[in-house]
């Protein structure tokens, strides 16, 4: 694998991921169970290990068991520090939001039995820089566990994980899509979902603080445009200044609907998901004089023309998408 | 024994059933290892066996050979390529040293793909003597079996 030249931001976040070396990440945690019989025999039959050292009234765990002792499970740590959680979130909004354990050194130096009452205690022990692997481009995290019975030291387990960013899919900027959902097992993430393609459905719009009413409008079924405050001014789309007078101040008119083709293209190339070429999007000029992108509907692509009068709708896609759109109005179609 | 023996290999089927019941008796229940469509959705053909299973399967691996009285010490492993239902790992092992009677074995564990795991594990076992060099002048081949 090779370090790739790293950016300033990779070089901020390494810095900030390092600060968390030599703290804890677990502190006086305790096994979800002591170690008992049937798990025991659970982990041979699944092994296909017959060593009879396992069974009997004097067996021993299988020593390789040691980290199964300490895993969460399906409810989770209890012990966790939080330093842990802040470091794979980090982690999480630098966009490496997969994890793939790749390194597992254990030392065994008393077995342990059924009965026996684990306790332990983990440290991050280091952080790399960032790396790019086949799997992805990430950062491995290397904790260390150190394993308790009655306040002997049992064993240590030293355990390496890669948190990356799948391949192909980019390191995001930190400040997207913030996801602390706290909690992990040992060795994996709870992120399932991301990552997952969509099948085909629109590109989400983007709502900011700029343009909401814009969208708030569209979810009422009102195409509703700027005007200044100052000079009266129409503008689209949404800004937060005039840009005639420069003003900040603002109300809304409601568009009446009607509008013409100011221009358009028909898209042939390239295919994006959930749309089918070929289709044209028209500039429409709105009856109030201002202009706005959309897909001109309910006509062939090749019959759209300057000039073609138009009427707005609103339109729903992929259930939960409402979309203002373009039709010709009544009696122009394919003129 | 002596530096230089070599363990008799391991096939281990990689069946699916192995490695959802190896996830879940180590109490790892990441979808990677028992959910095929989530493992798809992260980039990964299928299901893959956790590092937990490929360490018991090392330790298996070790005392099979070694037998019920051998002591594991240290198990270090390292994960290369994954272990996706249907293929078969074959773990081989190679004693590094000799001390007193504790050895330290070399394994790796290839499949189709590549090479799975390299590990190195340190054993004990009970009445374990170096076995002297053999003697050039006794005539015999040498050479390991």
């Amino acid at each position: 694998m090779d370090d790739e030249f790293p950016t300033r931001d990779e070089d901020e976040l390494h810095t900030r991921l390092k600060a968390y070396e030599g703290r804890a990440a677990t502190v006086a945690g305790v096994g979800r169970d002591p170690v008992n019989a049937p798990m025991i025999r659970h982990w041979c039959e699944a092994m296909g290990d017959r060593n009879p050292a396992y069974t009997g009234p004097d067996a021993i765990a299988p020593p390789t068991m040691l980290q199964a002792w300490i895993m969460g499970g399906l409810s989770g740590h209890g012990g966790r520090a939080r330093a842990y959680g802040e470091l794979l979130a980090l982690l999480d909004e630098a966009g490496c939001t997969s994890v793939v354990a790749t390194d597992c050194e254990q030392e065994y130096l008393r077995p342990l039995r059924p009965g026996d009452e684990v306790t332990f205690d983990t440290v991050i022990e280091s952080v790399s820089g960032r790396k790019t692997t086949k799997l992805g481009t990430g950062y491995f995290v290397t904790t260390r566990t150190d394993i308790r019975v009655g306040g002997a030291s049992a064993g240590t387990h030293r355990f390496r994980i890669l948190k990356y960013a799948p391949a192909g899919h980019d390191l995001k900027d930190r400040d997207q899509d913030r996801n602390q959902d706290g909690d992990r097992n040992q060795d994996g993430d709870r992120n399932q979902d991301r990552g997952r393609q969509e099948a085909a459905r629109r590109p989400r719009p983007v709502v900011n603080r700029d343009n909401a009413g814009f969208w708030e409008g569209v979810r009422r079924h009102r195409l509703l445009v700027q005007r200044c405050t100052a000079c009266a001014t129409l503008r689209f789309p949404w800004l937060p200044g005039c840009g005639t007078c420069g003003s900040a101040g603002w109300d809304t008119v409601e568009a009446s609907g009607e509008g013409t083709v100011y221009s358009y293209v028909v898209m042939h190339h390239p295919p994006f998901p959930a749309f089918s070429p070929p289709y044209a999007i028209g500039l429409i000029e709105l009856a109030e004089g201002v202009r706005i992108v959309s897909n001109v509907v309910d006509v062939p692509y090749d019959k759209v023309r300057i000039g073609l009068p138009v009427e707005l709708e609103f339109r729903a896609y992929d259930d939960d998408s409402v979309l203002p759109v373009f039709r010709p109005r009544a009696g122009e179609a394919a003129a | 024994m002596r530096a230089g023996d070599e363990l008799p290999p391991l096939e281990i089927a990689i069946t699916r059933t192995l490695i959802v019941a190896g996830a879940l008796a180590s109490r790892d229940f990441q979808d990677v290892h028992h959910d095929p469509e989530l493992a798809r959705a992260k980039g990964s053909p299928d299901i893959f066996m956790n590092i937990l299973t490929t360490n018991g399967l090392v330790g298996r691996y070790l005392t099979d050979h070694f037998g019920p009285a051998a002591v594991l010490r240290k198990v270090a492993v390292r994960l290369g390529a994954p272990n996706h239902p249907g293929d078969t790992m074959v773990l081989r092992g190679r004693v590094e040293e000799v001390e007193g009677d504790t050895a330290v074995v070399r394994v790796t564990g290839d499949n189709g793909i590549g090479r799975h795991v390299t590990g190195t594990v340190t054993v004990t076992v009970p009445g374990l003597a170096p076995t002297p060099a053999p003697d050039p002048s006794d005539g015999r081949p040498g050479g390991v079996g």
